[in-house]
């Protein structure tokens, strides 16, 4: 399934070259549209897809194995956190999803660990990592141990 | 070449890769080390790089400890039993205490966590695996890494670690190049953690022509955890235990949840189930230790993924063919259905294409699996990666020399695919690793470990020098001919990458020979790969996406160099399923039940081979 672009849709913005994990997707010196280089390493990830304002992206399956006649659309909303799919068979049938993508508004709910206060030389010298022993258990339990789980080492035994 | 040389200087902290395992390394550094310098180089767009660029439908390591599910130490159990025995324990242990509060961070930071109705617990999908809305997850776990970098360089491939010229087997930094604008990246720093991806493509895939990045695991997966460091002088573990995987044939789609969770079963060709009546002759090989059905049907103990994988092929091979799983049934419940469906489009949509280009509809045609060619990673359910150091207060004194996840280089951290010995530590693991290994190398640094590195300029403007050579040769010898990519004097990356997979498939147990290999095959290999590294020598890179493609093939090259000097020392069988070495087919516990380590020496390129304890932890569950 890689992906190409339509012609009439594209403007060249850039969206899915700044996006695509596998640097596939390139703007056309001629055209000033974006297109897929190499088809063969896409994985059909649908970053690309997704980022693309206008829609302009598509994808047909692999050459090789897909016959042609299908679309999986998708459009992902951000403000309402949902991404919905319509999937397109090739005999024409139709089935659609929708899915939340975050519970949060984006931006507002990860901590910059620069501003929260640091730790200071117990926890350092501990084993604990950031907000821990609190968010293992969401309370008060501590960490694991050899000591505390019981547990002590064995070479070579088989199992 | 006209590229202009950019130097980063005095960092702390270089995070190299930014998947789950360096997001986790970055967000953390930043708590331990408020007024340190933390840089990441990313060879993609950080919001959507890694294997989990399209999303996951469930988080496959997750305790629940809070929920009085799971102990660390069941976890070390249950991959201890999935890989025969070997893995890392102290590792495991260490990761599976710390990765619930990675996964409650997660919610908190507005991951859709589906929940169990009724209990109010993370709605299940297997033992370890809980569901999620998972398509943006890399977004949020990026933003959470973006808030604590300094800076974030996206489009730098990283191709070498830059080494202490000081004191010898110290880290100094990285070098690589921007794939997009060619410029020359210098990154000088105290401590580096690797969060680079394990290896895709490495083996010939079953597809052919454009479908050849129809892989399971994400094509841009180069093998640079195992590149870098195996050149920079790094312990490596376990990278014998490559993975092969039972999949939706062409899609690749995951077959876990539909097994776990939508309780689907598989059947062969003649509707019959088959895999039990492998077991006898399989345990026979393997041994009772490793395969107990009446234990595993007690306990609920699973059987190795590797020894169903073995059935399955088995069948196969026998014409018994195609496996199909059986989804008729489960589909029939609307609700489970729609799991079925979103299951993919959260993470695999390609499977969803396929199936609407094959008018396949699960509801009403049981869909064919097949097994994936083979693929080296760290993170997922194989432990191929570096000798690590493992925590204080666990590991016995041959796993422990300071520093969590340091590797045998000073300086030197890994995360996810990077470590060896730490199987099913999947995304929240990998984060989980990125985590640790950040406050380790804060450690690192504060106890005074870093201080006087020295990088000479001839170490920088060797290695531009290096890096460029394939446009350089391309330059020279490409006006020799008249047109094409036939020239008597250079091959290009993607013939080199034909060239590779051939030679492991053939040589080194891949698909085309039913994953078999033997000692015979292997030094055959190993020659053909002496001459392809020379070939490598003349890559030609046409223009700088090319160039990436060639240091993505250079460190392909040097994983699978060290999978074939691995594969050939341990001499046994342990994982039949994964791959057979067909002149010891049994699995043998007198002399192998321990951890092989190798060492590549940069100077020389000779690799040493090593055994090394394998410490147990637990007792069994039964």
């Amino acid at each position: 399934m890689p992906t190409f672009v339509y012609m009439t849709r594209c403007d060249g913005c850039g969206h899915c070259v700044d996006i695509c994990p596998s640097d596939i997707m390139h703007i056309d010196p001629t055209y000033r549209r974006a297109y897929n280089i190499e088809p063969n390493m896409c994985w059909e990830c649908f970053s690309c897809v997704k980022a693309c304002p206008h829609h302009a992206i598509d994808v047909r399956g692999y050459a090789d194995f897909a016959p042609l006649g299908h679309s999986v659309r998708v459009h992902r909303d951000e403000e309402r956190g949902t991404i919905g799919w319509k999937i397109k068979f090739r005999d024409g049938r139709e089935k659609n999803f929708l899915s939340p993508i975050t519970t949060k508004p984006w931006g507002k709910h990860i901590p910059k660990l620069a501003d929260v206060p640091g730790p200071d030389k117990t926890a350092r010298e501990s084993q604990l990592l950031f907000n821990e022993p609190n968010y293992i258990r969401m309370d008060d339990g501590d960490l694991y141990t050899l000591e505390t789980a019981g547990l002590k080492l064995k070479e070579g035994v088989y199992y | 070449m006209a590229y202009k040389t950019i130097v980063e200087d005095n960092i702390d902290i270089l995070v190299c890769g930014a998947g789950l395992g360096g997001t986790g390394a970055a967000f953390e550094a930043r708590y331990w080390g408020q007024d340190k310098k933390i840089i990441i180089a990313e060879k993609a767009n950080i919001d959507r790089s890694g294997a989990v660029a399209q999303g996951l439908y469930a988080i496959n390591c997750y305790m629940g400890t809070r929920w009085g599910e799971n102990n660390p130490e069941d976890h070390v159990r249950y991959a201890r039993i999935d890989l025969m025995g070997m893995v890392r324990e102290d590792l495991l242990f260490d990761m599976a205490r710390h990765v619930d509060s990675a996964v409650h961070q997660f919610e908190e930071w507005g991951l859709p966590l589906m929940r169990d109705p009724k209990t109010g617990a993370y709605q299940r999908e297997g033992r370890w695996q809980i569901m999620i809305h998972g398509e943006s997850y890399k977004p949020i776990v990026a933003e959470a890494a973006k808030k604590s970098a300094d800076q974030v360089y996206n489009r730098i491939c990283v191709t070498h670690l830059l080494m202490d010229e000081s004191k010898e087997n110290r880290v100094a930094g990285a070098v690589g190049f921007n794939v997009r604008t060619g410029n020359y990246h210098v990154f000088k720093s105290k401590a580096v953690i690797v969060g680079a991806g394990g290896a895709s493509m490495i083996f010939k895939p079953r597809s052919v022509g454009e479908g050849a990045g129809r892989v399971w695991y994400a094509p841009w997966s180069s093998g640079s955890a195992y590149g870098l460091l195996i050149n920079a002088g790094a312990k490596m573990t376990q990278m014998e235990n490559r993975i092969v995987l039972a999949r939706f044939k062409d899609g690749y789609g995951p077959v876990g949840a539909y097994f776990l969770h939508l309780k689907t079963y598989t059947q062969n060709g003649l509707g019959e189930e088959y895999e039990s009546k492998w077991w006898p002759e399989l345990q026979e090989m393997v041994g009772k230790e490793y395969l107990d059905p009446e234990v595993s049907h007690r306990t609920h103990r699973p059987i190795p993924t590797c020894l169903r994988n073995h059935a399955f092929i088995s069948e196969v091979n026998a014409g018994r063919g195609p496996i199909h799983m059986i989804t008729m049934e489960a589909f029939q419940d609307p609700h489970l259905e729609e799991v079925g469906w979103e299951n993919f489009l959260g993470m695999t949509v390609g499977q969803a294409v396929l199936w609407a280009a094959t008018d396949v509809d699960p509801k009403n045609e049981n869909p064919e699996l097949t097994t994936s060619e083979p693929y080296v990673m760290g993170s997922h359910a194989t432990g191929c990666g570096a000798w690590c150091s493992g925590p204080e207060d666990v590991s016995p004194p041959e796993y422990f020399w300071g520093y969590n996840r340091m590797t045998s280089v000073e300086g030197l951290f890994g995360a996810g695919d990077a470590v060896g010995g730490t199987p099913h530590a999947f995304s929240s693991g990998s984060f989980t690793e990125g985590r640790l290994a950040a406050k380790a190398a804060c450690k690192y640094i504060d106890d005074g470990k870093a201080q006087g590195i020295r990088v000479s300029d001839k170490q920088i403007n060797d290695l531009k020098e290096e890096i460029y050579k394939p446009m350089e040769h391309y330059k020279v010898y490409h006006n020799e001919v008249v047109a094409g990519s036939v020239n008597p004097n250079f091959i290009n990356p993607r013939q080199g990458l034909d060239r590779l997979q051939k030679l492991m498939d053939e040589y080194c147990g891949g698909v085309t020979v039913s994953y078999m290999t033997n000692e015979k095959l292997l030094h055959i290999g190993l020659k053909k790969m002496k001459v392809l590294e020379e070939d490598l020598e003349k890559l030609a890179a046409e223009d700088v996406h090319e160039l990436l493609r060639a240091w993505e093939l250079k460190h392909r090259l040097r994983t699978a160099e060290s999978v074939f000097h691995h594969t050939l020392f341990r001499k046994e069988t342990r994982w039949p399923g994964y791959y057979y070495r067909g002149d010891a087919m049994k699995l043998d516990d007198e002399n192998w039940h321990v951890l092989t380590v190798s060492r590549r020496d940069p100077k020389t390129g000779e690799y040493t081979m090593e055994k090394a304890p394998c410490y147990h932890l637990v007792g069994k569950d039964d």
